[in-house]
C-alpha cells in the first residue's frame, strides 16, 4: 500500500472522501488466514484455516461460540476478534437475562456494527482490525452476516474472508444456489471444499482446519478432529466431485459425542491448546 | 418525635421448606411446592428447585421473587464461566459463587434461604447451607425455610455423629444408601407438613448421582 498524506489518523478525510485508516483496517482482514461461512434454510457452517506461528506453537483460535444459537469466525487481528467475541457473549447473556429469550442474530450484528463505527469516529481510537463472519439461528431462520472494521455489515448466503479467500469465493459463487436446500452434511462438505480452495495445493487435514455448525435443534458446536477427519476422508477418497448423497456415518459419531456431556461446549480441535487460549 | 418508619416492605415471605442430604456417591435435594403469602396460598405447584449446572442444584425458600432474581444472576455468571473455561462449574465453585453473589447485596439482601446440593470433584455428594447474606458451610445434610425448625432436630437425631470429638474424625457425608435417604426426606416432609402451615401440597425430590439426575414427587397434605 502506498503512503498517503491523509492517513495519519482515523478522523481525517481524504479529498476523495475516504478514511484511509479504516481501509487499512480492512486490509488487515485480508491478510489474516481464511474463514468461510455458508448457510442453508436450517443450518450455518463456519470453517477456517488453522494458522500457527511455528510448528512448535498451537494454532490461534478463530471460531468462537457466542451462545447456543450464534457462533463467529474471525479473520485479521485475532486479539481484536477475541475482545469482540467477549462483547457478543455478554450481549447475549444480558439479553437473555432481561427477556428470557435468545438475542436475534440481526440485532447482535447491528450492535457489533455500531460498536465498530464508534472506532472510526474517535481520534483516540483505532478501528478493529478484524472481520467477523457471524452465523446464527433465530425465529426468522438461519443467517450468516459479515461485519467489517468499517462498521458495515451484510447478510450472505455464503462468504469467505482472509488470505486466498477469492479462490473460495469462486467455488461458493458456483454452488451457492444449492445451499438453501442443502442438507447439513452437504453444507459441511461444501465448506470443506471451499476451504481446500484456499489452501492452494496444501493437504487438507483436520489439523489444518476448524469446522463449526449451528442448526435447528443443534446448538453451536465446533466439530472435533475425528469427525472432521472422517468427513475429509470421505470426500477426498470420493474424488474431486462434490458429493450428491447423505453420509450417515460421521453423523452418529458427532451426535454421540455431543450426547455424552450434558451441555456440550466448545471443544478445542487441538489437544495442546491451553485453556486460556480464548 | 418517633422515628419515621416505612409503610411498606420490599420483602414478602412465600414460605416453604427445603432439605438436602449428601451421600457417598449421591445427593438428594427436596422442597415442597407450596407458595404462600400470609395466610393465603398463592399456588400449590411452584418449584423452589433450580439446576444451576450439571452437578449443582439449588433449592431456596423465602421470598420467591428474590429467589428467581438470584437464580437468573447465577445462570448468567455460569454461562460466562463456561465461555471462559470450556467446562461447567463444579459444585464447590458454584458454592463460592453463590456466597459471593449473596454478600454482594449485603445491604439490601436477597431474602433467600438456600441449600445447594451436588457432587464434588470426587463424585461424592456435597451439601452447602447458607444464610441470606452468603455465610456458608459444607455439611452432610441441611434444612432451610419455614419447616426447618421441625426438620433439623429430626435429621440431627437420625444422621448426626455422636460427637465432634469422636476419633477417628467422621466425614461430613452421611453413611446412608440412596433409597434410605429418599425415604428419610419423605418422612421429614410428611412430619413437617403436619405442623407447619406453610409446608404441604406436594414434595419435589431431585436425586443426583453418577448416572445423572432424576426427579420424584410425593403428595403431601393440602391443608
Amino acid at each position: 500500500m502506498f503512503r498517503n498524506q491523509y492517513d495519519t489518523d482515523v478522523t481525517t478525510w481524504s479529498p476523495a472522501g475516504r478514511l484511509f485508516q479504516v481501509e487499512y483496517a480492512m486490509e488487515a482482514v485480508k491478510q489474516g488466514s481464511a474463514a468461510i461461512g455458508l448457510r442453508s434454510k436450517s443450518h450455518v457452517v463456519l470453517a477456517c484455516v488453522n494458522k500457527s506461528n511455528s510448528e512448535l506453537s498451537s494454532h490461534q483460535k478463530k471460531i468462537f461460540k457466542v451462545d447456543d444459537h450464534i457462533g463467529v469466525a474471525i479473520s485479521g487481528l485475532t486479539a481484536d476478534g477475541r475482545v469482540l467475541s467477549r462483547y457478543m457473549r455478554n450481549e447475549c447473556i444480558n439479553y437473555f437475562y432481561s427477556y428470557e429469550s435468545q438475542l436475534p442474530v440481526g440485532r447482535l450484528v447491528v450492535q457489533l456494527a455500531d460498536k465498530a463505527q464508534v472506532c472510526t469516529q474517535r481520534s483516540w481510537k483505532r478501528p478493529y482490525g478484524v472481520g467477523l463472519l457471524v452465523g446464527g439461528l433465530d425465529e426468522s431462520g438461519a443467517h450468516l452476516y459479515y461485519n467489517c472494521p468499517s462498521g458495515n455489515y451484510f447478510e450472505y448466503q455464503a462468504f469467505a474472508i482472509g488470505s486466498r479467500s477469492q479462490a473460495a469465493k469462486t467455488y461458493l459463487e458456483r454452488k451457492f444456489e444449492t445451499f438453501m436446500e442443502s442438507s447439513r452434511e452437504n453444507l459441511i462438505k461444501d465448506a470443506l471444499f471451499a476451504l481446500r480452495e484456499t489452501l492452494q495445493g496444501e493437504k487438507l487435514t483436520s489439523s489444518t482446519c476448524t469446522i463449526a455448525v449451528v442448526g435447528v435443534g443443534e446448538a453451536f458446536r465446533i466439530l472435533d478432529q475425528e469427525t472432521v477427519q472422517a468427513l475429509i476422508n470421505e470426500f477426498e477418497i470420493a474424488g474431486e466431485d462434490a458429493p450428491a448423497d447423505e453420509a450417515a456415518a460421521p453423523d452418529p459419531a458427532a451426535d454421540s459425542e455431543s450426547g455424552a456431556t450434558a451441555a456440550d461446549q466448545v471443544t478445542p480441535s487441538d489437544p495442546d491448546v491451553t485453556p486460556m487460549d480464548m | 418525635m418517633t422515628k419515621q418508619q416505612a409503610n411498606w416492605s420490599p420483602y414478602d415471605n412465600n414460605g416453604g421448606t427445603c432439605v438436602a442430604i449428601a451421600g457417598t456417591d449421591y445427593c438428594v435435594i427436596a422442597a415442597d411446592t407450596r407458595m404462600s403469602s400470609g395466610y393465603n396460598i398463592l399456588t400449590r405447584d411452584y418449584s423452589k428447585i433450580n439446576q444451576l449446572a450439571d452437578k449443582s442444584v439449588l433449592a431456596s425458600s423465602g421470598f420467591q421473587a428474590d429467589v428467581r432474581a438470584l437464580q437468573k444472576v447465577l445462570a448468567a455468571k455460569h454461562l460466562q464461566y463456561q465461555h471462559q473455561h470450556n467446562k461447567q462449574m463444579s459444585c464447590p465453585a458454584m458454592a463460592q459463587l453463590l456466597s459471593n453473589t449473596l454478600y454482594y447485596k449485603r445491604f439490601f439482601p436477597y431474602y433467600a434461604f438456600n441449600v445447594l446440593g451436588g457432587l464434588d470433584h470426587e463424585g461424592k455428594g456435597c451439601v452447602f447451607t447458607y444464610d441470606a447474606v452468603g455465610s456458608y458451610e459444607r455439611v452432610g445434610y441441611s434444612s432451610q425455610g419455614s419447616g426447618s425448625t421441625l426438620i433439623t432436630p429430626f435429621l440431627d437425631n437420625q444422621l448426626k455423629s455422636p460427637s465432634p470429638l469422636l476419633l477417628p474424625a467422621r466425614d461430613a457425608v452421611t453413611p446412608l444408601s440412596e433409597s434410605e435417604a429418599i425415604d428419610l426426606v419423605k418422612t421429614c416432609f410428611a412430619s413437617a407438613t403436619e405442623r407447619d402451615i406453610y409446608t404441604g401440597d406436594k414434595l419435589e425430590i431431585l436425586i443426583m448421582n453418577a448416572s445423572g439426575i432424576r426427579q420424584e414427587y410425593m403428595e403431601l397434605r393440602k391443608d
